[in-house]
């Protein structure tokens, strides 16, 4: 396996507030990693600091080997790395069709057609919801959207900031199979941060936990699954 | 009736001229949050560098061609002029405190105004009516309601511009990064969008749009000074707010509205009052619609 993105001792600062301490962390190409950790932990902070967005402070990021972390953000996004951020950020005076058509124009359209009907395939709703604003959309439709939007750009590496949050059970077991089937099937990356860890370390090879914008534990999803520290690491809170 | 109809031929091709200067304005407050003061200004530069094109070609050339070539270099060295304004006075105060750009807007504006008034003189200057004629609509009563080539003109070119502006916006991907960075620039850039060159290139846009007004409004009017971009710009901007400052089809209804009231307040009431008629108008319809009159107030779901 060849590494696809690593953090090396990333520290990144809100003012004078440290968010994450060196934190370390490997994707490997064709994997599933999961970050989980309570609210206020770090991991929206994580997924952007990736994104140059802040920049961090202290550390190295790298993408399939080239130092990223002095990018800016659009140039981050056109090496292949998309990102369905925290609170979704669908363009709400856009039709879902526009918002699709602004994920792929980072590859200039490449593959437009074909991309389109992935994400029909995975998401009917989206479909159905072509041409209507995307800020007329319910919430689950909108994190459809988000995350239809970053496949558009036929990414090398996925990022999920909690696809599942405030939704409906039956909507967060259709987004999580739609990221299974996209793993298996073409085998891309997947860095998926989720407060909801049980579902995530099942679906995920690999997890970190954060705390406190430390990470505390790593390992396979099913190895972090059986710790007892686990629950007890996203139970009592980011404080 | 007769009257009316004149009134409102004047005031339909006045209200184009602000309406294209006003989309400068809303598409500025739209992208990064901030009324650029100095917009009327490039108008004004618009309209000068129409009028040195226009002399040195007179009896060189034929007018469409010369037309053609003022249009094509003013919109040129406006859009020169929107890029430098933003890349000097804005872009380096982007991220600091809301009024500091605003501040450097009206700066830029007074040093646009004194850089034109100490280059080409502080006295009107003036051209002949280079698209003369026209004809009779309706001869009532001895009042003759006319139509001149000069008002054909400048609605047709109009339209066509916004025809040309509407395209980009709604349909290209410069068009979309610009309504993008509008929404989310955060955002924008995740997706890969340069937000900074999206910004610039709106400064460029909307500063093509006021050089052709101020050609427009230097071949209507004949005259022009380094003052008109005070008043053109206030005009536009009062027409952006009055239409809902962020909407395009906004600015564009407030010039016609401000165009159509200036007309028909000075030909039934007084000329000398018609600025307080606007700003009256504009004042009761925010009252009642203070995000102007196609400004946003959908809600938007969560």
């Amino acid at each position: 396996m060849t590494t696809l993105l690593a953090l090396d001792r990333v520290s990144t600062f809100y003012g004078p507030v440290q968010a994450l301490r060196e934190v370390s962390l490997t994707v490997e190409q064709g994997e599933i990693v999961t970050l989980i950790g309570a609210n206020g932990a770090g991991k929206s902070t994580l997924m952007m600091t990736i994104f140059g967005t802040p920049a961090a402070k202290s550390g190295r990021i790298t993408y399939q080997g080239r130092d990223i972390t002095r990018l800016a953000p659009f140039e981050i996004a056109r090496l292949g790395l998309a990102q369905s951020p925290e609170g979704r950020r669908v363009f709400p005076r856009m039709s879902v069709e526009e918002n699709l058509l602004m994920g792929a124009q980072v590859v200039k359209y490449a593959d437009y057609e074909k991309q389109l009907a992935l994400v029909f395939e995975l998401f009917p709703r989206i479909e159905e919801r072509f041409n209507q604003r995307a800020g007329t959309l319910s919430g689950g439709e909108q994190q459809m959207l988000a995350i239809a939007r970053a496949l558009m750009s036929k990414p090398k590496l996925l990022m999920l900031d909690e696809p599942s949050l405030g939704l409906a059970p039956l909507v967060i077991k259709q987004i999580f199979g739609a990221i299974r089937q996209l793993n298996r099937e073409t085998g891309l990356t997947v860095l998926l941060v989720e407060q909801n860890a049980n579902q995530a370390l099942r679906l995920a090879h690999r997890g970190y936990v954060l705390v406190n914008g430390v990470i505390t534990l790593q390992g396979s999803g099913a190895e972090l699954l059986a710790k007892p520290e686990i629950r007890a690491a996203y139970l009592e809170g980011g404080h | 009736m007769a009257y009316a109809l004149q009134q409102l031929i004047n005031g339909l091709t006045l209200g184009m001229i602000y309406g294209l200067i006003a989309v400068g304005y809303t598409m500025v407050y739209g992208i990064i949050g901030m009324i650029n003061f100095a917009h009327g200004d490039v108008f004004m530069i618009g309209a000068f560098v129409g009028i040195i094109v226009l002399t040195a070609l007179t009896g060189i050339t034929s007018v469409p061609l010369g037309l053609l070539a003022a249009f094509l270099l003013a919109a040129v060295f406006c859009g020169v002029y929107g890029f430098a304004i933003e890349r000097v006075a804005y872009r380096p105060l982007r991220g600091s405190f809301r009024l500091a750009p605003l501040i450097s807007a009206i700066g830029m504006s007074i040093l646009l105004e004194n850089y034109v008034q100490v280059s080409q003189g502080a006295l009107e200057r003036a051209i002949p009516n280079l698209i003369p004629g026209g004809f009779t609509l309706m001869d009532e009563n001895g009042f003759v309601v006319q139509l001149s080539w000069m008002q054909i003109s400048i609605v047709v070119v109009t339209l066509i511009v916004l025809a040309v502006f509407t395209y980009i916006v709604t349909k290209t991907p410069l068009g979309r990064a610009m309504r993008a960075v509008e929404q989310d620039a955060k955002m924008a850039a995740l997706l890969g969008i340069d937000t900074n060159r999206t910004i610039t290139l709106t400064f460029i846009i909307g500063s093509c749009l006021a050089a052709f007004a101020g050609v427009m409004f230097l071949l209507y009017y004949g005259v022009i000074d380094f003052y008109i971009g005070f008043n053109a710009g206030i005009k536009a901007f009062t027409a952006a707010v009055l239409g809902g400052i962020g909407s395009l089809p906004g600015a564009v209804l407030g010039g016609l509205l401000i165009g159509l009231i200036e007309a028909f307040w000075s030909g039934y009431a007084t000329v000398a009052y018609k600025d307080v008629a606007v700003y009256s108008i504009l004042a009761i319809v925010l009252m009642f619609m203070p995000s102007g009159l196609l400004g946003r107030h959908e809600v938007e779901k969560v």
